[in-house]
């Protein structure tokens, strides 16, 4: 398979510029000849089909939803980072970029990332028009607050609710187009599988989630806009409905799966409380703006925490980031959580917990001020924990959150497959190893509003994409293997439940690629996911039909599609013996526990390539070229 | 702690249908609503019956999917609180708790507690926007934006769109949600050129989907997950009032 990223010529700041000069248009009569189908309504999907309507192309967007407001960028919290130094603190378009470079352990495209640093200022300008109500000053200025992995103040926010009022924002604009009948919507429409026709991605296989119904949608591109895949863990912060099926089926059409061990676990989350847990609450990383993180210096302290005086406290992450201080990167925050609740000193009654304490933060500025900032994160821990935590520290653990990895996009954002494209989490391009706050609804708009709209048009006016119909073979074709799999499912009658085996699978991934990994556990894992497969397709109960609303049938193709990409995940972990920001592996650390690269084996994008069935997937590698920056090991110290 | 459920089940918008009881036993107190329904939904696959179909997603109270009368209160007994994240604790052992779907004929059934609020995005799309295409848009500290106003339209943009008022209100009107989006927009300068426009579009659609009208009851900010004050459908009602006289002035 050839990678080739088609990263401009030119210097850094000038790629994006000239690359929108170079490449091909179509002229604004032709675009509405084309059709282009859009799957997904979050940021990434919902900024896209809006945009690529508004100039003009006929777009089909897909939701598994029943509208597409709800998709789960709805559910970020914290805000949205652009270089606009509004704050006169430094700020500028090469310190986001950098700083999204060091915070993925320089392990992404640095073209990419500096085009992300470069869009962000428009985002915020764009989401301003279109009514977002951001946090302002009493001057009436845009408010900006302090996210992990920064020394800036750039991030934008919407009280703690930034990610649904941006959402809001794309999905408004996307009404406006349905409603002048520009873009038709299809709710509660779960895309199958990917249909090619002479190499190139020409339409999609979908379910009707209401009445079952298979259909076939053709189309001159796809774009793909399906989010992440961290509900292979089955307890995240994910919405429940948040799955792999779209991407997964993509990669098993030939697109290159990159990276797919990138797996970002969120330092502040509310911990599990038992078996039943459905989901992890993640608590905003804004949070660590005013709260102290810290746990009892002895073991097994079990005293209440207001009675364990403060010379008795291991403010950890201030004492081993002093620069940093609460406000590291996630993933070294999380493996530092983890680090104290292993040698015994984590709090609540699983002792998989630490504080974050805002006694120190309600002292200095009044309950009041705490209230306008977190007030709405307080209530919800309140509510889940029974818990008040303007009393009583919150107690907080990791929890999986967000998958740098995803498929393998050039520049121009498109797959190995020509004329498929992959936006927002559900593409690997902009965050490396590990991602930063406020950087994901970042990258979600800038794909949606800023590149596909300019970059889908250079593959349109090339031409050589021949009329379809989906009364061709390979749409029938693909539909009968959609049919012949579903009633496999219906048809297994067996024992165990979707929802048991995929919490199965959760606690392998959880335990051997989850936030550290050693050589050991991962090939025990590999041989534990076959068999937990095997399993599934042997003794799963899929109740009712494929005519009607079946959730358990929606929940069990997701499932089956997890117990795959688990096994990819494990490989890719295995393959990369380094460490290097999310991706822990125990036997490549500093002599102080920190993760170490190695540069010289592993500066490489693990692009992996589907062989069949019963054949290990091909490792790929895109080479990573750094010109503008000069590989450090991080240091928040 | 050991429950009664009676749970509305439907099969079909073409069937009828009717409350059926089920046990919920060994439920913890820290359990959410709905992990309270999973777990009662993976006895009845193991037992061979279907389970109960409802709409769920984040399970944070911020996507607005979830939705269902919980002993005759939508959303259940905790103020400010959507289904998914009202607690067990909320209930005593030996409690038997109602379960319906949001009944209101614009929101017709699916299947037992999963309705169609499509509607909704109707409303929406008769002006629940500001006319702006992607590019162009100037500085965003270009357009000031006092404090006070910008915290009044965020407190009208926070409605999730689960249909609660429309639920909790006798008339099944949908004035909340409609008024909440034309409060925040009108709040911001943003919002002003269409906002003639908006409301008297926003309205009609409402009346066209079946939706009663406010006689101002208040059962909907009751209900409301987010606490969105009626305040919102008096500005609603003064801006449909100006907007018909400066129409029909100018006819």
């Amino acid at each position: 398979m050839e990678l080739n990223s088609k990263i401009p010529p030119g210097p850094l700041a000038e790629k994006w510029d000239q690359h929108k000069f170079d490449i091909k248009l179509v002229n604004p009569a032709n675009k509405r000849k084309y059709s282009v189908i859009v799957v997904g309504s979050g940021l990434a999907g919902a900024s896209a089909a809006a945009t690529l309507s508004e100039l003009g192309y006929a777009v089909k967007c897909f939701c598994f939803q029943d509208s597409p407001r709800r998709a789960h960028s709805i559910a970020a919290q914290g805000g949205i980072n652009a270089a606009k130094n509004y704050q006169n603190d430094g700020d500028s378009v090469f310190r986001l970029f950098y700083d999204t470079l060091k915070g993925g352990d320089f392990r992404s495209r640095e073209a990419n990332s500096y085009r992300l640093a470069q869009l962000s200022v428009n985002i915020i300008d764009q989401c301003v028009a279109q009514g977002v109500p951001f946090a302002r000053e009493y001057g009436g200025h845009l408010a900006n607050r302090s996210f992990g992995g920064a020394q800036v103040s750039r991030t934008f926010y919407a009280r703690g609710q930034t990610g649904q009022q941006l959402l809001l924002g794309a999905y408004q604009a996307l009404e406006k187009q349905i409603a002048k009948g520009l873009v038709t919507m299809y709710p509660r429409t779960e895309m199958l599988d990917l249909v090619m026709i002479d190499g190139r991605a020409r339409g999609i296989v979908v379910r009707n989630l209401i009445t079952g119904k298979i259909e076939s949608h053709a189309a001159d591109a796809v774009v793909l806009a399906t989010g992440g895949y961290s509900n292979v863990f089955y307890l995240s912060t994910n919405a429940r409905g948040c799955n792999a099926t779209a991407i997964w089926r993509a990669y098993k059409r030939g697109a290159a799966f990159a990276n797919p061990c990138y797996t970002q676990i969120h330092p502040t989350c509310i911990p599990v409380s038992g078996d039943y847990q459905s989901k992890l609450t993640l608590m905003s990383e804004s949070l660590r703006n005013d709260g102290r993180v810290w746990v009892p210096k002895a073991k097994g302290d079990k005293r209440p925490p207001n009675e364990i005086p403060p010379a008795e406290r291991d403010y950890y992450l201030e004492r081993k980031y002093p620069a940093f201080g609460n406000l590291g990167p996630r993933d070294i925050t999380s493996r530092a959580a983890k680090e104290v609740c292993d040698e015994g000193r984590g709090v609540g009654e699983t002792g998989r917990g630490v504080y974050l304490d805002f006694a120190d933060a309600i002292k200095r500025l009044g309950a009041q001020t705490i209230t306008e900032r977190y007030g709405n994160l307080f209530e919800m821990y309140e509510r889940i924990t029974d818990e008040n935590p303007y009393k009583v520290p919150m107690r907080i653990y990791p929890a999986p959150h967000y998958t740098m990895g995803g498929l393998w996009v050039d520049y121009n954002l498109m797959t190995t497959i020509p004329g498929l494209y992959a936006l927002g989490e559900a593409n690997f391009s902009d965050h490396g190893a590990n991602r930063l706050g406020a950087s994901a609804l970042m990258q979600g708009l800038a794909d949606g509003y800023f590149v596909i709209p300019y970059t889908i048009g250079d593959y349109l006016a090339r031409g050589g994409i021949n009329a379809v119909n989906t009364d061709m073979p390979e749409f029938r074709n693909t539909e009968r293997e959609i049919a012949e799999r579903t009633s496999k499912l219906l048809s297994i009658d067996g024992k165990r439940t979707v929802d048991s085996i995929h919490r199965e699978l959760g606690h392998i991934m959880w335990d051997y690629c989850g936030m550290s990994r050693n050589d050991a556990g991962l090939r025990k894992a590999l041989e534990l996911i076959p068999q937990l497969r095997d399993e599934f397709w042997k003794d799963v109960n899929v109740p009712g039909s494929d005519a009607e609303l079946n959730q358990a049938l929606e929940k069990a193709g997701r499932v089956s599609d997890f117990l795959e990409l688990g096994e990819l995940m494990v490989r890719d972990a295995l393959n990369r013996t380094e460490s290097c920001g999310a991706h822990f592996r125990e036997e490549s650390q500093t002599p102080d526990g920190e993760a170490l690269r190695d540069d010289e084996h592993f500066a490489y994008v693990a692009a992996w390539e589907y062989a069949g069935a019963n054949a290990a997937p091909i490792l790929n590698k895109e080479p990573l070229e750094f010109e503008s920056i000069h590989l450090s090991q991080r240091n928040y110290k | 702690m050991n429950l009664k459920l009676h749970v509305w089940r439907q099969p079909s918008a073409k069937d009828t249908g009717r409350i059926e009881s089920y046990e919920a036993r060994d439920v913890s107190p820290d359990m959410s609503f709905l992990e309270m329904l999973d777990v009662v939904n993976e006895e009845l696959i193991v037992a061979g019956k279907r389970p109960i179909a409802f709409d769920h997603d984040c399970r944070e109270g911020i996507c607005g999917s979830c939705g269902m009368m919980i002993n005759g209160v939508a959303h259940g007994p905790q103020k400010a609180t959507a289904a998914c994240q009202l607690h067990m604790r909320t209930f005593k052992d030996g409690d038997e708790i109602v379960i319906e779907p949001w009944r209101a004929r614009a929101f017709p059934i699916i299947k037992d507690l999963v309705v169609d609020r499509s509607a909704f995005d109707r409303i929406i799309q008769r002006g629940g926007y500001v006319s702006v295409n992607t590019g162009g848009a100037p500085d965003g500290n270009d357009i000031l934006i006092g404090k006070s106003s910008a915290d009044h339209a965020m407190d009208a943009a926070a409605c999730i769109g689960c249909g609660a008022c429309v639920a909790a209100c006798p008339n099944a009107s949908s004035s909340l949600f409609t008024g909440a989006k034309i409060t925040h927009l009108g709040k911001l300068p943003q919002g002003q050129p269409e906002r003639d426009r908006r409301v008297i579009g926003m309205v009609e659609q409402m009346d066209i989907e079946g939706f009663g009208n406010c006689s101002w009851f208040g059962e909907c900010q009751e209900a409301c997950p987010k606490e969105i004050s009626i305040d919102v459908i008096k500005q609603m009602n003064r801006d449909y009032v100006a907007a018909s006289a400066r129409a029909s002035s100018n006819e």
